[in-house]
């Protein structure tokens, strides 16, 4: 069954929510999750991409840089100064 | 603002000599912000108690984009509160380094009024750096070079922004057209550029020829240096007036060419071709004799990186030679198969060439579809454990009789 751009970033999105705090995911994890997840037929590549693009835009996800960069829910960082 | 300035004994020593100096610089930015002046202060400290007094900040940006922003703040931001926020900016640079004055101006009035005034032309990945800035500046700072037409840069595992050498604008060595390739590579992938998505980091850069003037040889997980494939062109009378006016050819040319296949007898000088490694060095010598020949591309090189998980790598030999022409889809097909199977199987922070050396670039070249030639072997010697299929399949026919 193929899935949305929406419903793919939804299931993104719940993902990140659920992996808080205690692993950051970059974004082919939820890339590669959604294809497990849904199959071949159900997502591709391309599809994982626009609901990345989607989730960032609206400032659902943001990115962020630890070492590498990661896929995460907007919030303040240890290291912010006021 | 000038009563800003904290005494900086350590610092002023590195104003003297006769070279510019960062601290003069700062200094002066000082004047206009007070960023300048807790930047001097912090970093007095720092060199009083050889101790670094900056934390990263993993989440700054600008909405939308996951690269670009470099978050730093201090950790003594009471003693200094103007460099509280200290974050950098990467601006896309344009290709070659090309600017109008008026550009530049714009440039830097931007940065006065949302940072610090403290810029780095040009950062190691090319960009224009812009120094120090708040959280709540980064917004207003992009919507201001927008209009100006300048965008945010690469930075995480991303695209980095790609950047060349000046190329056929200026230099009569450049074997392609460095500016025309970088300009559609950062188009073609702006993509990849704002939103992070590989294992990370990915470096093109552009040499127009050997010579290698970006030093792309050791920046680039992508080095593409320009080339020829036919003879080195040769104009003797130019090889004989270089003589008459004292050059020592056999000396300075012949005993340097690594390819060992030049011969000159005092009047004709000959060069076979077939073993000149195009390292530009007699071209160099006698650039009004020689030219690179006439059948031009580019050699495409893969892996290099400063230390991190591994050591440091050079880039070896990919493509021994490619044409490089618009709309250039053989390089782009290259790359889009290579960020396939690396973004898929590389492990976080791994750079493309350590992970050509963990699976073994049999197995790489397996992954993208191509065959292993001769040119891909870096060093006499090294076994790249690749297995010919036509050999293999008749040994194992060979066995299983015998068995
Ligand atoms: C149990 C016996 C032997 C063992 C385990 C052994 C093992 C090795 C190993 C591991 C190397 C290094 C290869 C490399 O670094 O690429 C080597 C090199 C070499 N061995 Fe042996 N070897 C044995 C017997 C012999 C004998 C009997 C000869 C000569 C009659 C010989 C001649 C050589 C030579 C010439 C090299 C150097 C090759 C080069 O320059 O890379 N080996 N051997
Ligand atoms: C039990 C016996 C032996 C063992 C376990 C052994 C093991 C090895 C190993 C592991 C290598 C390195 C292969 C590579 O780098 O790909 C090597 C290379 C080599 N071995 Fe042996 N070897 C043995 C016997 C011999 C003998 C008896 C000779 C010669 C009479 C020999 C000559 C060489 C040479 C010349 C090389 C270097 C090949 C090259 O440089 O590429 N080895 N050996
Ligand atoms: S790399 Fe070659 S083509 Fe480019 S500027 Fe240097 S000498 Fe000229
Ligand atoms: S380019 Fe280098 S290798 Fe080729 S002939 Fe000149 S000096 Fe020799």
């Amino acid at each position: 069954m193929a899935k949305t751009v929406e419903e793919i970033a939804d299931a993104m999105f719940n993902m990140v929510k659920d992996a808080m705090g205690q692993k950051k995911l970059k974004p082919m994890d939820l890339t590669k999750a959604m294809i497990s997840l849904y199959g071949e037929e159900g997502v591709d590549k391309k599809m994982c991409k626009g609901a990345i693009k989607n989730l960032v835009d609206s400032g659902r996800l943001v990115y962020t840089y630890f070492g590498g960069s990661f896929l995460e829910i907007p919030h303040r960082e240890g290291a912010a100064n006021d | 603002m000038a009563d800003n300035i904290p005494k900086t004994p350590k610092l002023d020593e590195l104003e003297k000599g006769g070279w510019p100096s960062f601290v003069k610089e700062i200094k002066m930015a000082a004047k206009r912000s007070p960023m300048g002046g807790d930047l001097l202060g912090q970093l007095e400290q720092s060199y009083n108690e050889k101790i670094g007094h900056w934390k990263h900040g993993g989440i700054v940006g600008v909405m939308g984009y996951g690269g670009g922003v470099i978050g730093r703040y201090s950790d003594l931001p009471e003693k200094y509160p103007n460099i509280s926020h200290f974050h950098t900016m990467r601006i896309n640079q344009p290709a070659g380094w090309y600017y109008t004055t008026d550009a530049l101006r714009k440039i830097c009035d931007i940065w006065e009024k949302h940072g610090s005034g403290l810029t780095n032309m040009h950062g190691s990945t090319g960009d224009i750096i812009l120094l120090g800035t708040r959280t709540e500046e980064l917004e207003p700072t992009f919507d201001d070079l927008q209009k100006i037409d300048f965008d945010i840069g690469g930075s995480g595992s991303d695209l980095r922004t790609p950047s060349c050498c000046c190329g056929m604008s200026r230099c009569e060595w450049a074997c392609y057209d460095t500016m025309a390739l970088t300009y559609d590579l950062t188009m073609h992938y702006q993509d990849e550029l704002h939103r992070p998505a590989f294992p990370y980091k990915f470096k093109f850069k552009m040499s127009g020829c050997p010579n290698d003037c970006v030093a792309s040889i050791a920046r680039a997980d992508m080095s593409i240096i320009g080339t020829w494939r036919d003879q080195i062109q040769v104009d003797q009378d130019a090889v004989r007036e270089y003589a008459e006016r004292g050059l020592d050819i056999q000396n300075d040319v012949i005993s340097n060419c690594p390819g060992k296949c030049m011969e000159w007898d005092g009047k004709e000088l000959n060069i076979e071709n077939e073993f000149c490694v195009r390292c530009m060095h007699c071209i160099n010598v006698m650039p009004k004799a020689l030219r690179p020949g006439k059948d031009r591309g580019a050699t495409i090189l893969i892996g290099s990186k400063a230390p991190i998980i591994e050591g440091a790598f050079l880039s070896s030999v990919f493509i021994p030679f490619m044409k490089i022409t618009p709309p250039y889809d053989e390089i782009k097909d290259l790359v889009d198969r290579i960020w396939d199977v690396w973004g898929e199987e590389g492990k976080n922070r791994e750079r493309v060439g350590e992970f050509i050396q963990r699976v073994g670039l049999g197995n790489f070249l397996d992954a993208i579809e191509m065959e292993p030639i001769a040119e891909m072997v870096a060093h006499p010697r090294e076994n790249p454990y690749v297995f010919y299929e036509e050999y293999y399949e008749e040994d194992d026919g060979e066995e299983e009789e015998e068995s």
